[in-house]
């Protein structure tokens, strides 16, 4: 039944080969379909929530393995699998195999695809070859190879379509991200903020492959797509040349402002939300001013590209703390009125909440109560600092200079959050967070460009907090006040997406490969299972055949692969100190698959 | 003389298949010293750690050109990744010949199952132009007497050093 709807569906949009806003509304209408899991995030807001509810905080102990699935990969497995009717899409890191499942006959594999690619790309790719995931649209499948190569596949039978060249690895451009289908286009961002790249999102068409916008995150005001009057920051007009003048010379062109995060999307405003990441190199001294736009949020109309307004997190970035983090988009009511809000919880710390009409900052707090290079943003409207975190002089890598090591700065360059995203359930009105809680020193120094290099400029060593051994939590968040709700301590940093549901669930993965559910309310631990191989995926759930499964990726990996395989060291250990904290090694091994829970019969 | 000595090795390990298992394949221990860098008896560079835990110059310069150019990659102190070896291991098979090698020309070990593929760093200055600095920090670490934290002591920047840093790096 179901499949015959999808099939139907699909041919509709055939019928109306011109109509790109069809196809929008299909994907709209799928991903409003809680059966489906028809975008990386859920929906458009990118509230990782499923409706779905015959999985509930009463009988999730109860839940059972119902069928599993071996990518072949081994490598750091982020994203998860797209479930779109009777049909199941998983993907992998490099190689980037995509698979297509029919979920109505006992998961076979209906395609199968996996481009050539050049493997000198592997090692361009900071911090593992991941890939977050594929997008549909138009009875295509969208996926963002490691080498830069947008490919639409044919949802039928994996056929290549169209491709496009988004940038070129040979200069350090990688392919990490999920791409976002809007209306006719594919939007999709970049990676290389390591190796020097001028990076931007791009909008192709949804048909054809053919480039329709470009905008970068630092450069000219053409290359950036603001227009020095209409687009504005904090409720005042950017000006000329906003990004231009906040740079030394040349640098704008090696300045990084990457754009490998999660994008999310407002029908009703046309706005497409994303944030850029570090600028480029990580020693602050060889980038002089505040390196606009980069760490910034940005809303774009989705059919031109141009910057309705902009905000920029952490000006002049001195510890890596990328902007790239999912924008989560919520109607909520604060004070009484009722609001258009846009929360995120940025690696530097502080979890934002602004109104994603106009731009206007109205919440900015310390989700990890650790957090110590700031006490706090400015949030007085006739500041002249309004908007800018005040940073303390003692962790400031720019103040105290190159060659200078500071101690003890929280959080460390993981951020207290990365790209893991969060979830919002609209009936707690929570957000549900997998957090990191470590700290770092960090040494910036002098270091050349080389192209296609790494371009990296700082020495730095990670941590626990000092006097603690968990190097994780996993909270629920307040956005309208700014405040923890509740926080569960973890052993490793929570680098899993996170899923709420109206079962009153909310699920997340651990770096051990246990998938936990807990209860929405509370945070009480309901139920766990140790998967195959440490969890950096995302949770996903869907409807088949009249059962809810739950659906994650297992694959250690990632950053998290790198800072913690081998333990985090104890500053305050001795010289020549063997010691060290619980090394992930010790709990989990390569090696990527697909997990399936539901409830037993 | 390094030179031969490298294509050497690589013969053997090519036909051998696999790498000989020893210990470090030179007696690490420095018996003299040119300009603040201390060699071993074949006369390639090594650590020094003095016995109140100062090391050398490039040993610590060595940790930290480590920490920025390899970690994101081999993992912290040299301990390896979930998909890059530990070098702190490697180290005690690898001569200093077959490490220069590497670090400049790259390696692929491409398997059915894994795809580990490193790059090369002849051209990037930051990489190239402090070859013995990581070196000596490795082998220090593979011998294990610098431990997992950051060298709290460290000889002064030799003025040799500093000059010769200067003309590679170009500024």
């Amino acid at each position: 039944m179901r499949k015959v709807l999808f099939t139907t569906c699909l041919g509709a949009v055939a019928a109306f080969a011109a109509g790109a806003t069809y196809a929008n509304e299909e994907l709209h209408k799928l991903s409003q379909n809680p059966k489906d899991w028809a975008m990386p995030a859920g929906d458009y807001g990118n509230q990782r929530y499923s409706k779905l509810n015959q999985i509930n905080a009463a009988n999730v102990g109860k839940l059972q393995v119902a069928w599993t699935f071996s990518t072949g990969v081994l490598r750091g497995h982020e994203g998860g699998p797209l479930i779109i009717g009777n049909m199941m899409y998983v993907h992998t890191p490099f190689p980037n195999k995509v698979y297509a499942l029919d979920l109505s006959k006992e998961n076979q594999i209906v395609w199968k695809y996996e481009p050539k690619q050049d493997p000198n790309v592997i090692p361009v790719m900071c911090c593992d070859t991941v890939n977050r995931g594929v997008s549909y649209g138009d009875g295509k499948i969208f996926l963002h190879q490691a080498d830069t190569t947008l490919v639409a596949l044919d949802a039928k039978t994996g056929q290549v379509a169209w491709t496009a060249k988004n940038g070129d690895p040979s200069k350090g451009s990688t392919g990490t991200s999920a791409p976002l289908v809007v209306k006719d286009k594919v939007l999709v961002g970049i990676s290389g903020g390591e190796f020097g790249v001028q990076c931007h999102v791009t909008a192709y068409d949804m048909k054809t492959g053919k480039q329709a916008w470009r905008a970068f995150s630092e450069g000219p005001d053409d290359q950036i797509k603001l227009d020095p009057e209409k687009t504005t920051v904090l409720g005042k007009p950017v000006g000329k040349d906003s990004s231009l003048a906040t740079w030394q010379g040349d640098q704008w062109k090696i300045g990084g402002g990457c754009t490998w995060g999660w994008m999310s999307y407002d029908p009703a405003l046309n706005l497409v939300y994303y944030g850029s990441g570090n600028p480029s190199t990580w020693n602050p001294k060889q980038r002089p001013g505040d390196n606009k736009w980069s760490m910034t949020i940005f809303a774009r109309d989705a059919d031109t590209g141009m910057a309705k307004w902009v905000y920029q997190m952490t000006p002049h970035d001195e510890w890596d703390y990328d902007g790239v983090n999912e924008m989560i988009l919520s109607d909520q009511t604060i004070n009484g009125a009722p609001r258009k809000l846009l929360t995120h919880f940025d690696r530097n710390g502080l979890g934002y909440t602004l109104d994603r009409v106009t731009g206007e900052l109205l919440v900015a707090d310390k989700y990890d109560p650790k957090v110590n290079w700031t006490s706090g943003v400015d949030m007085n409207k006739s500041s002249p600092t309004y908007g800018r975190p005040k940073v303390l002089d003692q962790y400031s890598t720019d103040k105290q200079g190159e060659d200078h090591n500071n101690k003890g700065i929280c959080p460390a360059a993981l951020g207290s959050k990365d790209e893991q995203p969060a979830a919002y359930s609209p009936e707690t009105q929570l957000f549900y967070v997998p957090t990191n809680h470590v700290c770092m020193d960090y040494e910036p120094f002098k270091v050349s460009y080389t192209a296609g290099q790494p371009y990296v400029g700082a020495t730095l060593s990670m941590y626990p907090p000092p006097g603690e051994t968990h190097m994780g939590n996993f909270i629920a968040w307040d956005g309208k006040s700014g405040k923890i709700v509740w926080s569960n301590k973890e052993q490793f940093s929570v680098w899993s997406g996170a899923l709420a549901t109206g079962g009153g669930v909310v699920f997340y993965g651990t770096l051990e490969g246990y998938l936990k559910a807990v209860d929405a309310k509370t945070g009480k631990e309901l139920y766990k299972f140790k998967t195959p191989s440490g969890i950096i995926g995302n949770v996903t759930t869907y409807e088949q055949g009249g059962r809810q499964y739950v659906a994650v990726l297992s694959g250690v990996g990632g950053w998290a692969g790198i800072g913690l395989a081998a333990g985090l060291t104890d500053p305050t250990a001795g010289l020549g100190a063997v010691g060290g904290y619980a090394a992930l090694s010790n709990y989990t091994a390569l090696g990527g698959a697909l997990t399936v829970f539901a409830l037993p019969h | 003389m390094r030179i031969i000595w490298f294509v050497t090795a690589a013969i053997l390990v090519a036909a051998s298949g696999e790498i000989a298992s020893a210990e470090d394949p030179v007696d690490p221990t420095a018996v003299k010293s040119e300009d603040g860098k201390y060699l071993d008896k074949e006369g390639n560079p090594t650590f020094k750690v003095a016995s109140d835990g100062t090391v050398d110059w490039y040993t610590y310069s060595g940790y930290r050109r480590y920490h920025s150019e390899c970690h994101v990659c081999h993992g912290p102190d040299a301990m390896g990744s979930t998909y890059a070896p530990a070098l702190k291991d490697s180290l005690k098979t690898m001569s200093y010949g077959d490490f220069l090698g590497v670090v400049a020309s790259g390696r692929k070990n491409v398997s059915t199952s894994q795809e580990n593929v490193m790059p090369a760093f002849g051209d990037n200055p930051n990489v190239a132009c402090y070859m013995d600095d990581l070196y000596v920090y490795l082998r220090a670490r593979s011998n294990d007497v610098v431990g997992r934290v950051r060298p709290a002591n460290h000889e002064d920047k030799p003025e040799a050093y500093t000059k010769a840093e200067t003309s590679c790096m170009g500024k």
